[in-house]
């Protein structure tokens, strides 16, 4: 998929403009949070077991040499097959090398955030493969030409009637004057349109939200069971998935199992998990003939042993979008590629370059709350510290911000001079603005005043004050 | 495609600073995972005696929109769909899983019953299924894929009915993974099913049947064994 993160300020401002978005964005801030608090105050053993899907994550994490080849071990014995990715070009071309040797004209797609990040459909269409998304947010998006603008609901940027027009304008065949007013009405058209699409296909492809090592198998977790009948109706099953969704056992899986639900719509559990090992067994009367594991690389394993290694274990709960006051206010598509908030803050720049979304983990207010509900604990602030440290270093700024960041440096380093020159601010700027007691415009500060007041210092700085205190003098 | 694996391999190892791990350290690794060693369990079902168990079931499924009738033996099954088929307005027709064991239940009790054994094909509206344990955690059912019961049966219908022994329950997914490898291993599908279908993609709404069943109706015994008919309380 191509990136705009570059365009990260003007496509906020866009958002910031978007009556209907910041009408759906409403809707979320109030939605996920609540939903999850609950959720965790009914398990007691949430924080605990936050501990310990980390530690599995780590675990596998600095054994996932083994682990894959333990993985591609059982799923061969299955008798699947695994598809080894380095880049998205490699995973296109082994899904597209699939669904040729079975002449597949029609795809099905549960949702799968490695297929955006490859841009599948693109591939697939080019070579005259009709895809079909089946997630209902995922479909809508898909007439619409949109891309996700979150990872568990993709269409949250809409309101209902921007669906209907959507539907009205694509649903062709169907009479123009039914009604399109109530949520209801859009899933059961979606439902009618989409299940013969469902039986036709030759290809289903799905995600995977875990593999599991020691047996072999992927597991996805739905609420609608679109995902079940994209993978169980057609001849071949594809899954497209990366390195990082392994975990060793059963038992692994389930305790993060525990936490994605509850972390990610606040549910107990999902309506639909399913565990998938290897193609249709002798005997079956349904299930696809072949699987295959497409497993994609696109420098994951560079992200190993470094700085950003923790980010590895996400588990795109999207907890951390759901917190974020950024996110809230801009939505998902200003992030400008397929992962938003504060964990595509950290990861777009892992994948396409901190030249091109450098600005991404700049779009950061620091309260903490990413990390503070992050089920397998990913220190998302601090990492976006590092990406601004390397945006410096690799001389990516402006000039005119690298400038006054150095100018700040240089007297950050001198405290006398420091002291000096925020102690003359606060008095002058305390004498400028006595009368009014804030400002509306300062010069060099339009940034801030254009949207809010400055309020005038007192006339003293901190420091002065709490040195005159331990000095024994008395503080005003 | 080989040299990608090897590549990609090769620079997992490279970016942990180490080769290939030695056979000890594979070994115990084997090791570890062979063990299905259980992590922290929730205590909420694992602490429950039988009949608490059950209860915390049909509490948590009904806390997902399902629906659960309780009976007392396996004679009183056909009548106890054929009630909930009428009061949901739903035709008398059935697709049933072809699963050895549902031959137990005596269908013909209810003539007005009509049943097909099969898979599910498009146009069928209401399945019929067992399932392989039941969850008490979260009102979970845990189905298996295999030659009697296969998998569309699960997701193709508008309504599916899964009946459920009481001693079927366990507490805990990891009671179902053990139950699983004493059972013959692991089959090609395994359904964890909370609740029918459910979307909240247009404006947060939660709509049920969005894609799989509208409806999941529970049907459950309380006592495999015994062969008086009638509904319990």
């Amino acid at each position: 998929m191509l990136a705009t993160s570059r365009a990260f300020e003007a496509n906020a401002r866009a958002g910031l403009a978007n009556d209907n978005l910041q009408r759906a964005l409403a809707l979320m801030r109030t939605g996920f949070p609540q939903r999850r608090r609950l959720a965790v105050e009914r398990l007691p053993e949430f924080e605990v077991l936050r501990e310990i899907a980390k530690s599995i994550k780590d675990h596998t994490l600095e054994h996932l040499d083994f682990y894959l080849e333990l993985f591609e071990e059982n799923v061969l014995a299955s008798g699947g097959q695994v598809h080894w990715a380095r880049s998205p070009d490699e995973a296109c071309a082994a899904v597209l090398a699939i669904c040729r040797s079975v002449d597949a004209r029609i795809v099905t797609k549960g949702k799968s955030m490695i297929a955006e990040e490859v841009g599948l459909n693109e591939r697939l269409e080019k070579n005259g493969i009709t895809t079909v998304e089946t997630d209902l947010g995922e479909y809508i998006i898909q007439l619409r030409h949109e891309p996700p603008s979150h990872l568990i609901a993709p269409a949250i940027h809409l309101m209902k009637e921007q669906v209907a027009e959507t539907f009205r304008a694509e649903h062709l065949a169907l009479d123009p004057e039914r009604s399109l007013a109530e949520a209801r009405q859009l899933c059961d058209e979606a439902r009618a349109v989409l299940r013969p699409r469902f039986l036709a296909a030759d290809v289903g492809i799905t995600g995977a939200n875990f593999l599991v090592a020691s047996t072999g198998s992927s597991i996805i977790v739905t609420n609608e069971g679109n995902g079940d009948l994209t993978q169980t109706l057609p001849r071949v099953h594809i899954v497209m998935t990366s390195l990082e969704k392994l975990v060793p056992t059963l038992e692994d899986a389930t305790t993060l199992l525990r936490l994605l639900a509850r972390s990610a719509t606040g549910q107990e559990f999902s309506s639909y998990t399913t565990v998938s090992t290897g193609p249709r067994r002798p005997g079956d009367l349904d299930g696809p003939e072949q699987y295959h594991v497409v497993l994609l690389d696109n420098g994951r394993s560079a992200l190993l042993g470094g700085e950003f290694q923790d980010m590895l274990r996400c588990i795109r709960c999207s907890a951390c979008m759901n917190h974020c006051p950024v996110y809230a206010a801009v939505g998902g598509h200003a992030y400008g590629w397929v992962y938003s908030g504060p964990m595509g803050a950290v990861l777009t720049p892992s994948l396409i370059g901190v030249a091109e979304a450098g600005h991404l983990p700049n779009a950061s207010t620091f309260c903490g709350q990413c990390e503070s509900v992050c089920p397998v604990k990913i220190p998302l602030p601090k990492m976006m510290r590092h990406w601004r440290e390397r945006e410096f270093a690799e001389k990516l700024n402006p000039p005119v911000y690298r400038a006054g960041l150095s100018l700040w440096a240089w007297v950050a380093k001198r405290p006398a001079l420091y002291h000096a020159l925020v102690e003359l601010a606060s008095r002058a700027l305390g004498w400028l603005g006595r009368g009014r007691g804030r400002f509306r415009t300062l010069p060099l500060a339009n940034g801030w005043t254009a949207v809010r007041d400055l309020p005038a210092p007192e006339g003293r700085s901190f420091h002065s004050l709490w040195a005159e205190r331990r000095n024994g003098g008395t503080v005003k | 495609m080989s040299e990608a694996r090897e590549q990609i391999l090769a620079g997992i190892r490279r970016s942990l600073k180490r080769g290939r791990l030695d056979a000890a350290r594979e070994t115990e690794l084997r090791d570890r995972v062979a063990a299905h060693r259980r992590n922290l369990v929730p205590a909420r079902a694992a602490a429950l005696d039988d009949p608490g168990r059950v209860d915390l079931f049909v509490e948590m499924a009904e806390g997902v929109q399902a629906t659960v009738a309780r009976v007392n033996s396996p004679a009183a099954v056909p009548e106890a769909v054929a009630r909930y088929l009428a009061a949901e307005n739903l035709p008398a027709d059935l697709v049933l899983a072809p699963d050895l064991s549902l031959d137990d239940i005596l269908w013909d009790a209810r003539p007005l019953l009509r049943t097909r054994r099969g898979r599910a094909e498009a146009g069928d509206t209401v399945s019929l299924t067992r399932c392989f344990v039941a969850i008490a955690e979260t009102g979970t059912l845990m189905l298996i894929s295999g030659a009697e019961t296969p998998t569309t049966l699960n997701f193709l219908p508008d309504t599916h009915i899964v009946l459920v022994y009481a001693d079927q329950v366990v507490a805990t997914y990891e009671d179902g993974w053990d139950r699983l490898r004493t059972d013959g291993g692991m089959p090609r599908a395994i359904n964890f099913i909370t609740g029918p279908s459910r979307t909240g993609d247009i404006e947060q709404r939660i709509e049920l049947g969005a894609h799989g069943p509208r409806r999941l109706h529970i049907i459950l015994v309380d006592d495999r064994q015994k062969a008086t008919d009638g509904e319990s309380k």
